[in-house]
């Protein structure tokens, strides 16, 4: 429900690219249909259950193409490759899958794709097999067909096609992944989404700090700032056309709004005090930040258009961070307010704030889960670790084992973490990381350069 | 740069012709190297026999006062004995020099989340504001910003580097 809605929202707004298309017309294939996608099939559920259960393993050969073609982005036999690597990477990076090795796939024919040689495929120890085929179509754009078929039941699970420009080519391997991953795994999608992030470079006292983006797998990177400024942690918008950050150009740490598509920002907080630690409402109407006012730290709330801030908290104490609930009613934040950094709830007015964290050490960096179900953070003891708790501060779990991990922000699904890591010493760097919210599946995420501040952007339509 | 360098130099005679003589104002001030440095040696190398250091700008504050920076403990913004008198100092200075406009820097150590930081830095910045304010600075004159742990000065991973970091540093407008 909450996604359709977010699907309203898009709708509102002329978008640069066309929103990719899903084609009603599909080839059957001749494989049994299985019971309606939903519907429990038997061993096919993938168990998500504190990372207990074994990744299953999955075959997904090179997708054969219809006719070679020579396309923008390449001919469509080597984007039958490459897309199948595309949807091989996203599976096995979350942990809960483990592809065939590629010395056991098969080429696969087209007339394959929807008759799946079960005899062989059931040889290689694959559960699961991932078949489909690129098309070039007569006006520029790409079909690219997507089945997912039980290889011990010999049935087909699901099948989707998809029609990009050939300049989204990988979008389409994402969706056909999230379609594998949404049917086993009960989850939403994750895998059709970017992440802002800050790219860094340079010696530890004056790094240079460039707001980036790229797709969740790190491909398609591009520097939004040129690094004459430093940038801190940049959001996105829930419509996904701007990114709110904080830059202190002209030395005056201020909070603009970057609108992605025109390369164009505005200031957001008029004025000359402190302002940071935007962040976008799940509406899109407002932006919490904090602002500094003769050494006190306070979260605002602003139009996100602009105009006068309303204040939500007056504690003499540092009050920052805050995160909205993904119905928007209420707001996580962090506050010194007690002696050291907690986590507290407040109604998104400002009333009933109250603390949800009383563990040991430090909490920090509070970020609610678009599913709602838990709020990351980060935990500051000896080290800085990644952690989730419950709502109510119950069910604490601290997922990440480096020396300093912080700041946590969820893929859309309320699956994943990715976060920052940063090592000691005066050649200390920073690099994104992400982990599954059950604390499996920790790995680095590709940068061209250092990177810290990552904000996981919606999944697109 | 010459046009902010001439204004210095009047006020700065302005000063010394207001406090110490009966000279009438409309005269003209002495030239540069005329003027006493208020001062012992300049400690600029450029190697420029005569580049005295211009009294009130910013080589003349940090060869002046004792320190340009107050140093803080873990997660706290608390002005310690030591700081006083460095403040101290730098008030002794700001008072001669009543139109020079200064930031203090509030610092932080990278043991700290990015966004906490900045607050503390601020929290660090205006604590030595209130004090100087206090010794009579007029804070008109004092700007804040914060850099939370974005520009450390000590790069090690271990405590003395985290105790340098955790730092106000005043810097003198030009």
């Amino acid at each position: 429900m909450r996604f359709a809605t977010l699907w309203k929202l898009v709708a509102a707004f002329t978008f640069a690219a066309p929103a990719m298309a899903q084609t009603a017309t599909m080839p059957p294939s001749q494989a049994a249909q299985a019971t309606a996608p939903g519907q429990n099939n038997g061993p096919l559920q993938v168990e998500i259950t504190g990372g207990a259960g074994a990744p299953t393993p999955i075959a997904i050969p090179p997708m054969p193409t219809t006719q070679t073609v020579n396309t923008a982005a390449g001919s469509t036999d080597v984007l039958g490759q490459k897309l199948a690597g595309v949807i091989t990477d996203d599976l096995r990076n979350s942990g809960l899958f483990s592809p065939v090795a590629a010395n056991r796939l098969r080429a696969v024919t087209v007339p394959e794709v929807t008759a799946p040689a079960f005899d062989y495929w059931s040889t290689t120890g694959a559960q699961v097999l991932v078949e489909g085929y690129v098309r070039a179509n007569g006006d520029g754009s790409l079909t690219v067909g997507c089945y997912l078929y039980d290889v011990y039941a010999r049935t087909e699970l699901t099948g989707q096609g998809f029609v990009v420009q050939p300049a989204d080519w990988r979008r389409a391997g994402h969706k056909c992944a999230d379609t594998v991953y949404t049917r086993l795994t009960g989850e939403g999608p994750y895998f059709d989404s970017r992440v802002v992030y800050v790219s860094e470079t340079g010696p530890k006292a004056h790094r240079i700090k460039r707001l980036a983006i790229m797709d969740q797998d790190g491909a398609n990177h591009r520097f939004l700032t040129n690094g004459q400024s430093i940038v801190l942690t940049p959001r996105f918008a829930p419509n996904r056309q701007s990114i709110v950050y904080m830059s202190y150009a002209d030395k005056q740490p201020s909070i603009y709004v970057y609108d992605i598509g025109s390369g164009r920002q505005r200031l957001l907080v008029r004025g000359d005090r402190l302002t940071f630690a935007p962040r976008f409402s799940p509406d899109g109407r407002y932006v919490l930040f904090s602002m500094a006012v003769g050494g006190n730290t306070d979260i605002y709330r602003i139009s996100a258009s602009g105009g006068a801030p309303q204040r939500l908290t007056t504690s003499p104490g540092i009050d920052t961070g805050g995160s909205y609930s993904p119905d928007g009613s209420r707001i996580v934040f962090e506050s010194d307010r007690s002696g050291a950094q907690q986590i507290y709830v407040m109604n998104a007015d400002g009333s009933n704030q109250h603390r949800i964290s009383f563990g040991g050490g430090r909490y920090a960096t509070p970020v609610w889960s678009p599913k709602g179900d838990l709020i990351a953070f980060t935990h500051i003891g000896g080290t800085f670790q990644i952690g989730v708790m419950s709502p109510d501060g119950s069910n604490e779990k601290l997922l990440t084992h480096g020396w300093q991990d912080e700041g946590p922000t969820w893929s859309p699904n309320g699956r994943v973490i990715m976060f920052f890591r940063t090592t000691q010493g005066g050649r200390g760097t920073s690099d994104l990381w992400s982990v599954d919210k059950t604390g499996v599946a920790e790995r680095r995420i590709p940068t061209p350069l250092d990177g810290s501040d990552p904000a996981w952007g919606p999944l697109r339509p | 740069m010459a046009k902010l360098k001439t204004t210095l130099i009047a006020a700065t005679a302005l000063v010394a012709v207001a406090g110490c003589s009966k000279k009438r104002p409309a005269e003209l001030p002495p030239p540069p190297s005329e003027t006493p440095p208020p001062a012992p040696a300049p400690v600029d190398n450029s190697g420029q026999v005569g580049n005295t250091v211009v009294p009130g700008s910013a080589a003349d504050f940090k060869q002046s006062v004792s320190s340009d920076t107050v140093h803080f403990d873990t997660d706290k913004s608390d002005i310690d004995p030591q700081a006083q008198q460095i403040l101290d100092s730098q008030a002794q200075w700001l008072a001669k020099y009543p139109n020079v406009r200064i930031t203090i820097e509030g610092h932080c150590d990278e043991r700290g989340t990015r966004e906490y930081n900045l607050a503390l830095g601020d929290r660090r910045a205006n604590a030595a504001k209130n004090y100087l304010a206090e010794r009579g600075v007029d804070p008109s004159r004092i700007n804040t910003i914060s850099y939370g742990k974005e520009r450390p000065i000590a790069l090690g991973s271990d405590e003395a580097s985290w105790a340098q970091n955790r730092r106000a540093v005043t810097v003198v407008i030009e």
